[in-house]
């Protein structure tokens, strides 16, 4: 026992001038581990965004379409009060908070039941489930629409053998905002059901005891604890939309521009 | 404790939402075996060809093996740089902690498509020509904050005390962080990994900015189904997509559940 101590106290020497320093000078860690991420973000990510900005006030030469040095907030003028572009900053920002209001309304019961009704193995299986269409590749998850939605789709063929007229919603805006609720649902799910999972039963049985009705114990505790989840959700969903340029392109119609298209056109028109 | 009703309902709702999830992936390795070239419902028939067809396919192969590199490098980056500072940020206190932690999160709050095009910029600036690096910068850049936030959650959960602990039993830092710290963070690391992966396999609207002339799966895809030609051959890319990211999913599902498991009882 004590030769082994010794032996490991021995090993232990090496390492100690650096303990010492780590142990008087407690910031010294933190700022060895920070400096590298910190040093990418602010060299990279800051630096593109700052630059970014600062063409934003720089003018476009309308002879030449090169970008000409000149200060001025032409540009902000242009989209403010250019009706086109105001048109689609609302049909962007309008879709894109209905697609977060709609995912919201589908992800909470599944995610409750998946936090609170389900056993701990059908749980992890439903994880799994929802994990799974998040990592199959974005593009397959539209173009599966794509074959869904067209003329001679699975939506219309299902429509026309019971008897029902064909709905032609490919290339629409509803059609978009089916696929954008559909694609960004385990981003709504995920964080819902994480916040839910932390609700202590402990709380509900607390509430039964003092009589509260379950749907009551439900709406008092289990929606006011889970709203970060559901906030997270939805800052995800929303931001999601509201960059998306390829939804638009791949299921939208002549009327679907969004954000994301104008400046997608603009970048490589400008190469 | 809900009522008989109540489950019910909740467990039809959540067949619904299963059936909303994987019908129209489930479709798509129908269409993959389609005889036909027009993509319509019922299919016509079942073949292979459009299989060895793609597999020969030149532009795929290249693009597959430039995803493959692009991830592998970015999502090493990421882990190494996101691991960082989720150990710097945890149990820390200086000023401007917020800020820097907001900053880190920033690529995954803000539209993908402002990242993209501020990279874009810098590029062009800074006259960088576009190659397989500037695709594993952009890539990093939003990969790092998806191991930071696994990270970051696993050590908000650990107790502080372990470590201490060890500490009190003579142990240095390092075998701290070997046999106490690194145990505990494993599988939040290795799930942090496999979403930087993913996230950087099938990423699309960063790529598009930052990749110049170079196709990567994602670009290829986008670039057929757009113009739609080839719809045979994105099937099969599509399906074989799937198919290959079920895998880690699976696995790493299992060492979260392992790992939540394992959790409950400390935390109760």
């Amino acid at each position: 026992m004590a030769v082994t101590d010794a032996g490991r106290l021995r090993k232990n020497r090496g390492a100690a001038p650096l303990q010492t320093l780590l142990w008087r000078w407690p910031w010294v860690r933190p700022a060895l581990l920070l400096t590298p991420p910190l040093a990418w973000f602010v060299l990279v990510y800051l630096t593109s965004l700052v630059l970014l900005l600062i063409t934003a006030f720089w003018t476009i030469d309308t002879f030449t379409t090169q970008i000409v040095q000149v200060w001025n907030l032409d540009n902000f003028r242009i989209i403010l009060t250019e009706p086109a572009y105001r048109l689609i900053i609302g049909r962007t920002v309008g879709i894109a908070a209905l697609v977060t209001v709609t995912d919201g309304l589908l992800a909470f019961p599944f995610a409750y039941y998946m936090a609170k009704v389900a056993s701990r193995r059908t749980q992890t299986i439903l994880f799994a489930a929802v994990l799974l269409p998040l990592w199959a590749s974005y593009l397959a998850r539209v173009y599966a629409w794509i074959l869904i939605l067209n003329h001679s789709g699975i939506l219309n063929w299902s429509l026309q053998s019971i008897g029902l007229p064909p709905a032609n919603i490919g290339y629409t805006n509803t059609a978009m905002w089916l696929v954008f609720s559909y694609i960004w649902l385990p981003f709504m799910i995920i964080p819902t059901y994480a916040a839910l999972e932390r609700v202590p039963d402990s709380l509900l049985e607390a509430a039964a005891d003092l009589g509260a009705r379950r749907w009551r114990a439900v709406l008092d505790i289990v929606v006011p604890l889970a709203i970060p989840g559901v906030v997270a959700g939805s800052i995800f969903t929303f931001s999601l939309t509201l960059g998306d340029y390829i939804t638009p392109i791949l299921v939208g119609g002549a009327g679907s521009t969004f954000i994301g298209n104008v400046v997608y056109i603009g970048a490589f028109e400008a190469l | 404790m809900e009522g008989r009703w109540t489950k019910l309902a909740l467990r039809i709702w959540a067949a619904l939402i299963l059936l909303f999830l994987f019908i129209p992936i489930l479709l798509i390795f129908f269409y993959a075996f389609n005889t036909s070239n027009i993509e319509s419902w019922p299919i016509a028939g079942l073949t292979f060809k459009w299989f060895t067809a793609t597999w020969n396919d030149s532009d795929v192969r290249s693009a597959l093996v430039l995803s493959l590199q692009a991830g592998l490098a970015a999502t090493a980056l990421a882990l190494v740089l996101g691991s960082c500072a989720a150990f710097a940020i945890h149990r820390t206190t200086f000023f401007g902690r917020d800020a820097v932690s907001l900053l880190f999160i920033l690529p995954l709050a803000l539209p993908g498509i402002i990242t993209g095009i501020a990279l874009n910029a810098f590029f062009n600036f800074g006259g960088i020509t576009f190659s397989i690096w500037t695709i594993v910068v952009g890539h990093a850049t939003f990969c790092i904050v998806v191991v930071y936030n696994n990270v970051l959650a696993r050590l908000r959960r650990t107790q502080g005390s372990l470590v201490e602990a060890a500490a009190d039993l003579g142990a240095n830092g390092f075998q701290t962080f070997k046999d106490i710290t690194l145990p505990l963070i494993s599988t939040s690391v290795v799930a942090g990994a496999m979403l930087a992966f993913a996230l950087s396999f099938d990423e699309v609207i960063v790529t598009t900015f930052t990749a110049g002339a170079q196709s990567t799966l994602p670009i290829w895809i986008f670039g057929q189904i757009r113009h739609g030609i080839l719809l045979p051959e994105v099937n099969v890319v599509v399906s074989f997509v799937i198919l290959v990211t079920i895998i880690p999913v699976l696995v790493a599902a299992r060492l979260t559940g392992g790992g939540g498991a394992a959790r409950v009882p400390a935390a109760r």
